[in-house]
């Protein structure tokens, strides 16, 4: 078989049980792939001979009773694996090798997975485009001139462009959605606390979430139900009881009330991500759902929230980068000295900015008038969301405000690359579940995606309404392996 | 209002990050750009608004304080750019 890159996770998964095929099989078939693909740059660190080894250990006692048995996953460098290095696309942490392994990660091993390898993102998940990433951008599988978007670009590269047969990504303002609406793919971001944040590297803690990025919203089910778990070593990961995603997945979703919030109509989005939302909106209504108009009023607040709340946490989560126990470190004539000089070179400018904006909301004299502003705004947002919920089972809204853009297009103006993340920031800010999935194409070709925003720990109305959706839209992603030689 | 060059220099000592003139200065028109489209939440009225901090539950599950160390000393030590096999080692701190 020479298909077997294209194939979904579901079908390999059936694949493997039914013994057509073999993990080895599997594993080499991507292994092939991702090492035809060096042109996209998806992958920080390979482990395919690793991989096959254990693709050849996994054929030769198979446990077919596992959820994902034998299937070779490569994932976001962002989270710890264990002896395998995870840079989180930093200088600083470019030597770093984990002595533990993520709940996330862990979880999906536990299930019969392998690792394939780590996959680029912007440094410390910063950025919209992933070209904060250390180990230089990631080309979209798209065309070779676009961004696949960030913070997960690599991920969203690798699915796309078939180098794994799904992926994980994390999620702090919309880089799992954005990116996966960039590429063509789906992209679930969990209610915070569905899945375990230990052992991923932290940027904003009340904020980041883990989730699945796939080829299909099926696929995208079932790695839900594999790493939502309650977690003790997450103080904040919530024991709620957890539906069996991929297995009570259904297309009925006759009479859900779906709202379409009037603030998402924003100034210079264009025309045909308007129409597109319209076209969404009759879909809505062909598979039997309700559509409700609702209002999320300080939805233009969002955005200015997000850049206080996300680098305040971040300052403080990356004060630990201090070139002591772990990562790059330059040298110093003292200790103030040496950590100075590690951080001004270990972190790229994008991280530092973030740090100097989370050290100033946070300083002396400005808490009140920033820190605790966007805290309060945040409330708002998400009493908002509140409100809406009592009439609505979810909202649909476009993910994001264009189609993916060139590379360097928006690396000198930073006001303008926050605002790709209009639409997926408040959903972070209000700790709900959403999903990107593929809407179809803009005038260019590009994809373009549909956003759905759930309740809080309500995904499998959110992944039930995705899948009616996107049987409705028959998107086909047009990618023409321009990378492979 | 507008952050002027040493608040950044500032700043940046209190985040321990050196900065030369030219990053200084790149640095000051950033967040002033930023600060700039920041300033649209002064548009609402807050005084009577509960700050949130997190959406998690406000009493944190807690767990049996139980030590799970795997012996793994030597793992942790051989990431330190600088060790003498026991101990991680830094610029002298005491005269």
């Amino acid at each position: 078989m020479n298909d077997i890159t294209s194939q979904s996770l579901i079908t390999l998964v059936k694949n493997i049980k039914n013994k057509k095929l073999s993990s080895v099989e599997v594993t080499k078939a991507f292994v092939e792939r991702s090492e035809k693909s060096k042109e996209l740059n998806a992958y920080i660190t390979e482990d395919y001979s690793n991989a096959l080894l254990k693709a050849k250990k996994f054929d030769q006692n198979p446990n077919l009773d596992l959820k994902i048995p034998g299937i070779p996953i490569a994932v976001k460098d962002l989270f710890c694996t264990n002896n395998v290095k995870t840079t989180a696309g930093s200088k600083i942490l470019s030597n770093f090798i984990p002595t533990y392994e993520s709940t996330v990660t862990q979880n999906i091993w536990n299930e019969g997975a392998i690792l394939l390898g780590k996959l680029n993102c912007d440094e410390f998940a910063m950025g919209s485009s992933n070209e904060t990433s250390f180990f230089g951008n990631v080309k979209n599988p798209i065309d070779k001139d676009l961004v696949p978007g960030g913070s997960s670009g690599g991920s969203a590269a690798a699915i796309s462009g078939q180098l794994t047969p799904i992926t994980i990504g994390t999620d702090t303002g919309g880089s799992i959605r954005q990116p996966a609406s960039f590429t063509g793919t789906v992209g679930l971001k969990p209610t915070y606390g569905s899945c375990s944040r230990y052992g991923i590297v932290a940027f904003a803690s009340s904020l980041d979430q883990a989730g699945p990025m796939a080829q299909s919203v099926e696929d995208c089910a079932l790695l839900q139900e594999i790493i939502s778990t309650y977690d003790p070593k997450d103080s904040t990961s919530i024991d709620f009881k957890r539906s069996r995603f991929s297995k009570e997945l259904t297309r009925e979703i006759k009479r859900k009330k779906i709202g379409i919030p009037k603030e998402y109509r924003v100034d210079g989005m264009p025309e045909e991500i308007e129409k597109l939302w319209q076209k969404g909106i009759e879909y809505v209504k062909d598979c039997g759902a309700e559509i409700v108009d609702i209002s999320l009023p300080h939805t233009k607040y969002a955005l200015p929230t997000y850049y206080i709340v996300a680098p305040a946490e971040a300052s403080s989560n990356l004060a630990r980068y201090d070139g002591v126990k772990y990562g790059f470190r330059s040298k110093g004539e003292n200790l103030i000295d040496m950590y100075e000089k590690t951080r001004s070179e270990g972190f790229g400018a994008e991280v530092q900015r973030r740090i100097i904006i989370g050290t100033y909301v946070l300083s002396s004299g400005y808490y009140d008038a920033y820190y605790l502003k966007a805290q309060k705004v945040r409330k708002l947002i998400k009493n908002d969301f509140d409100e809406a919920y009592k009439k609505v089972d979810a909202i649909l809204t476009p993910s994001t405000p264009s189609s993916a853009f060139k590379i360097g297009e928006k690396t000198n103006d930073p006001v303008s690359m926050y605002l790709n993340d209009i639409f997926t920031v408040p959903v972070n800010l209000a700790g709900l579940p959403a999903i990107s999935i593929p809407a179809g194409h803009d005038s260019k070709g590009y994809p373009l995606g549909f956003q759905i925003i759930g309740k809080a720990f309500d995904e499998q109305v959110l992944l039930n309404i995705a899948y009616a959706l996107e049987e409705k839209i028959g998107f086909k992603n047009k990618i023409n392996d321009w990378w492979i030689k | 209002m507008t952050i002027d060059l040493k608040t950044i220099k500032h700043i940046s000592k209190l985040s321990r990050i050196s900065l030369d003139e030219q990053k200084a200065q790149k640095l000051t028109v950033d967040l002033n750009l930023i600060f700039e489209f920041i300033e649209k939440l002064n548009e609402l009225k807050t005084d009577n608004v509960e700050p949130l901090s997190s959406v998690a539950a406000s009493t944190l599950k807690l767990r049996p304080d139980v030590v799970q160390s795997n012996n793994i000393r030597d793992q942790i030590i051989k990431n330190s750019p600088e060790d003498n096999k026991d101990f991680f080692v830094v610029p002298k701190v005491v005269e």
